[in-house]
């Protein structure tokens, strides 16, 4: 027993060795490289995960969620619990006690006020906070001493890791940022763009859309780290052009977001100076059905809406053929290799949250066949399209510009033109596409199309809120401006009834257990959704690189302060 | 000359007023939002608060008279204080791109050296290649370097710059490893090494553009020299017994230039208008790059505020196109 303590504690003094060494600022300057340019450096004025991805090396919330989706402290002393008395029996309040001595990285304490402040900031009705959702049902944020931060929400809140938690909803510094409440934020260049932090980085230089200097911050928290002096993230170019910099070239260390096809993947990795990295998050490429009927030959204002049931898809049995006809494992192979996976869930992870759906994996072209036959759709004048009633099994399929989007589109049309379905494929250009612009006709919401392809994701291993979209009084409406998640206007009371009892249910367990019935109403047991590929975000760090702990539930730069040289 | 040139000045006032409203209309009517790059996660009510912030909500001519007085009024007194301390643009709001939220011009600011630089390099190189190539492709027409000239004058303008810049980047970078693939914006020049680093990063872009540039000069001054050839009065000069030397570069070559400074001339305003795709390539973070950035994310201040100064420049460098010709060539006169 003795020997064996003895061996763990040598094993574990060797494993620690490294950082117990290390020293900040000794391994010179690490370069990261983003497709696309950061253009600001507070997240609270941008959604951009570039933008969002940046800041988190500067700014830091109370706590962050590590690559398995567990809450880890960051500028909060502990996670707050019912157990240790942070989180009120009731569910009503979270209280977070600061680090002891915290600084920021101009060297002046950070305190409760901090926070206070940066609930104040996110909330001003003129401030056009784009993380307004992290503080939805927080009643008020104060300081009850200078280090313990008491959040009140409005009811009780299963889950209170929402304000204050991840990179989406850091601590901003009240001095700095005390003159850019509400519309003065827009005009704060300097605040918005050089955020006083206490991550293990400080901005230097900023040039918009470009470059972000920085250096180690001299008080961080950790006095070994971080172990580069200085860090430069350079943006611009194209998912191709930044991978080539880590992988081809060696230009970089870090590239985010190497979005390429399987086989440039293969040529890159082949040239042995760097790997590519996957997080699987709760991103998932999926067809939605239209249930409602897109006719132009509607009045402008019915079309699309809840008073014109979709002819063709309304049948439970024509979409169930739709979703067998497709060999999802193709689709991974043609368009995402290594960084997708084939998928029947809408929330295909965590694995805790995820249905055990995989009914959907196999493609069945006879079974599919058989269906549409059922259903009445048969090829009754010989042309190779089934109709009924005198009527056409056409479709209009539509998505946004994107090579890969395009080869699905190619791939899903063969198989349902073997169907005997006939498909007319649209692109549309991604700024309108997701631009929500009410006038335009060609906006994913308005879906003037019967069936339509994009990604969405959780922004929360919870997916309580991203459950919800598909409520029925989220369906984008004329009267609404067509604003609204619910995409397919999909509609059924027990849904949302079962909704309304997740957001009451407390015990993690039976909440898993709601989720995944949610899931299957909208996948399996509905086929309103048709999941298509678990995506992943793929990255690339040069073998030079050493701590990259990729993360689908928070910045993928979360641990960059353990980022290090491998010499 | 010079109530011409002012003339043609006054003339371009209404030009330019007009023009600028038919941007902002066309940027404005184009379909898209500033909103379209903000992930899905973000819902309704939120995106509307945020396009209420950044004014976006105006009606459109609410924007564009903003816009106008930002333009002509709070940008110079900015620049005025900036240069005597003064306070004219004090409280008022500058144009502030949506993207980012910082001023355009303070933006624009920090990306025309990278543009002037390398973009205007390339345009010099590129002239300077091409003259060469013109002159003595004319003189020795449909010799084996005049067939050699307009293979490179072909390939240079058949061959677009997210071909030939991304075939260079494979050989020059990937294979040879002699040159970088990212333009690095931070890059001082204090001595010899970082100098010799400057050029380094130059080189690829610089023959990128060098290339579309000294193709499309080099057929304008080739087919120049060619018509001037054929004139009597190089016939006179052969005969007076000039070497061929004072008659191809100094009777014919003065003669030729005239339409090719034109033509040169007017390409500068491109030099400022930045190389898109060129710059997004190698991460030159110029006025290029800044461009297409801000129409994909349909900053619309930004964009307008580009286009517009374009128009400026292109109108003012046709003026003095005009008034180069007229000091070139003495038959010209505008009174």
């Amino acid at each position: 027993m003795k020997l064996r303590t003895a061996l763990l504690g040598a094993v574990a003094a060797l494993g620690l060795a490294p950082a117990a060494f290390a020293e900040r600022g000794t391994d010179g300057e690490v370069k990261l490289t983003f497709p696309q340019a950061v253009s600001i450096m507070n997240p609270y004025l941008s959604g951009g995960t570039k933008d969002i991805y940046a800041s988190s090396m500067v700014l830091e919330p109370l706590a962050g969620l590590d690559p398995d989706g567990n809450l880890v402290t960051k500028m909060a002393a502990e996670i707050p619990s019912l157990e240790n008395g942070g989180i009120s029996a009731d569910l009503t309040s979270i209280t977070w006690k600061l680090l002891p001595d915290l600084k920021w990285s101009d060297g002046s304490a950070v305190t409760a006020d901090d926070a206070v402040f940066t609930w104040q900031y996110c909330t001003h009705p003129e401030g056009g906070c784009a993380q307004a959702t992290k503080f939805e049902g927080v009643a008020s944020v104060e300081a009850v001493d200078a280090s313990t931060i008491k959040v009140t929400f409005t009811g009780p809140k299963p889950n209170p890791f929402t304000a204050f938690v991840g990179a989406l909803s850091p601590v901003l510094q009240k001095a700095q940022f005390e003159a850019c409440l509400g519309a003065a934020a827009q005009t704060c260049t300097d605040a918005n763009n050089m955020p006083i932090g206490t991550g293990p980085f400080k901005v230097t230089g900023f040039t918009v859309n470009d470059t972000v200097s920085m250096e180690a911050n001299p008080n961080y928290r950790d006095a070994a780290k971080p172990a580069f002096a200085t860090a430069v993230i350079k943006g611009g170019g194209d998912a191709e052009g930044s991978a080539r910099a880590v992988m081809e070239t060696g230009e970089f260390d870090y590239a985010w977001n190497t979005q390429i096809p399987p086989d440039s993947q293969a040529a890159m990795t082949a040239a042995g100076k760097g790997q590519f990295v996957v997080a699987f998050g709760t991103l998932v490429e999926r067809i939605e059905m239209n249930t409602t009927d897109p006719s132009p030959e509607l009045p402008e204002g019915e079309r699309s809406t809840a008073k014109h049931p979709h002819p063709i898809l309304s049948d439970i049995k024509v979409r169930t053929a739709l979703s067998k006809a497709i060999d999802r494992s193709i689709l991974v192979e043609v368009g995402y290799g290594a960084g997708g996976a084939p998928t029947c869930n809408v929330i295909p992870a965590p694995a805790a949250w995820a249905s055990d759906n995989t009914g959907c994996i196999a493609q069945d072209m006879e079974g599919a066949k058989a269906l549409l036959d059922e259903a009445g759709w048969t090829d009754s004048d010989g042309d190779g399209i089934r109709d009924k009633d005198g009527k056409k099994l056409a479709l209009l399929y539509q998505t946004s510009v994107n090579p890969i989007r395009q080869d699905f589109q190619a791939l899903i049309k063969d198989w349902w033109t073997e169907l005997g379905v006939e498909v007319e494929l649209k692109a549309i250009d991604a700024g309108v596409y997701f631009g929500g612009d009410p006038g335009s006709p060609d906006t994913f919401q308005k879906f003037y199309a019967d069936v339509e392809m994009y990604a969405n994701n959780s922004d929360n291993p919870d997916p309580e809120t991203y459950l919800g979209q598909y409520q029925c009084k989220n369906a984008p409406t004329p009267e609404n401006g067509w604003q609204g998640e619910n995409i397919n206007r999909y509609c059924d009371p027990a849904y949302d009834e079962l909704h309304a009892k997740l957001t009451q249910t407390t015990d993690v367990a039976e909440r898993q257990a709601i989720a995944k019935q949610l899931n299957d109403m909208v996948t399996k047991d509905s086929m309103i959704v048709i999941p298509l590929v678990h995506r992943g975000t793929l990255s690339a760090h040069s073998n030079s690189l050493g701590g990259v702990q990729i993360n689908a539930w928070d910045s993928e730069l979360w641990n960059v302060a353990d980022w290090f040289r491998v010499k | 000359m010079l109530t011409f040139t002012l003339r043609r000045l006054l003339l371009a006032i209404p030009t330019l007023l007009v023009v600028s409203l038919v941007i902002f209309l066309l940027v404005d009517l184009a379909p898209g939002s500033p909103l379209s790059e903000i992930p899905l996660t973000v819902p309704p009510e939120v995106r509307q608060k945020m396009i209420e912030a950044m004014g976006a909500d105006q009606p459109v001519f609410v924007r564009y008279l903003l816009w106008l007085r930002q333009f002509f009024w709070v940008e110079p007194a900015t620049l005025i204080d900036g240069w005597f301390g003064t306070t004219l643009a004090e409280g008022e709001q500058r144009i502030l791109s949506w993207q980012s939220r910082s001023p355009v011009f303070t933006i624009i600011g920090q990306r025309l050296p990278q543009t002037l630089i390398v973009i205007g390099t390339a345009y010099l190189v590129g002239v300077l290649i091409a003259l060469p190539i013109g002159i003595y492709s004319a003189y020795r027409q449909y010799s084996l370097f005049d067939q050699g000239g307009t293979l490179f004058a072909m390939i240079g303008f058949s061959v677009p710059t997210f071909f030939s810049g991304t075939l260079f980047i494979i050989i020059f970078a990937v294979w040879l490893g002699w040159f970088p693939t990212k333009y690095d914006t931070q890059l001082e020049v204090v001595d010899w090494a970082t100098f010799w680093e400057q050029i380094r990063q130059m080189a690829l872009p610089v023959m990128t553009l060098g290339l579309a540039n000294a193709a499309a000069i080099s057929r304008y001054m080739r087919s120049s020299m060619l018509d001037n050839m054929a004139m009597d009065y190089v016939r006179t000069a052969r005969a007076k017994g000039m070497s061929e030397r004072t008659v191809v570069l100094k009777h014919v070559l003065r003669n030729s230039m005239i339409p090719v400074v034109t033509v040169i001339a007017l390409g500068i305003p491109t030099i400022f208008g930045g190389a898109i795709i060129t710059e997004n390539l190698f991460g030159v973070n110029g006025i290029g790059a800044a461009l297409i950035g801000a129409i994909h994310a349909n900053d619309i201040p930004m964009v307008q505020t580009l286009a517009f100064i374009f128009a400026v420049l292109i109108v003012l460098f046709n003026l003095i196109a005009d008034v180069l010709y007229g000091l070139l060539d003495p038959r010209i006169r505008y009174d």
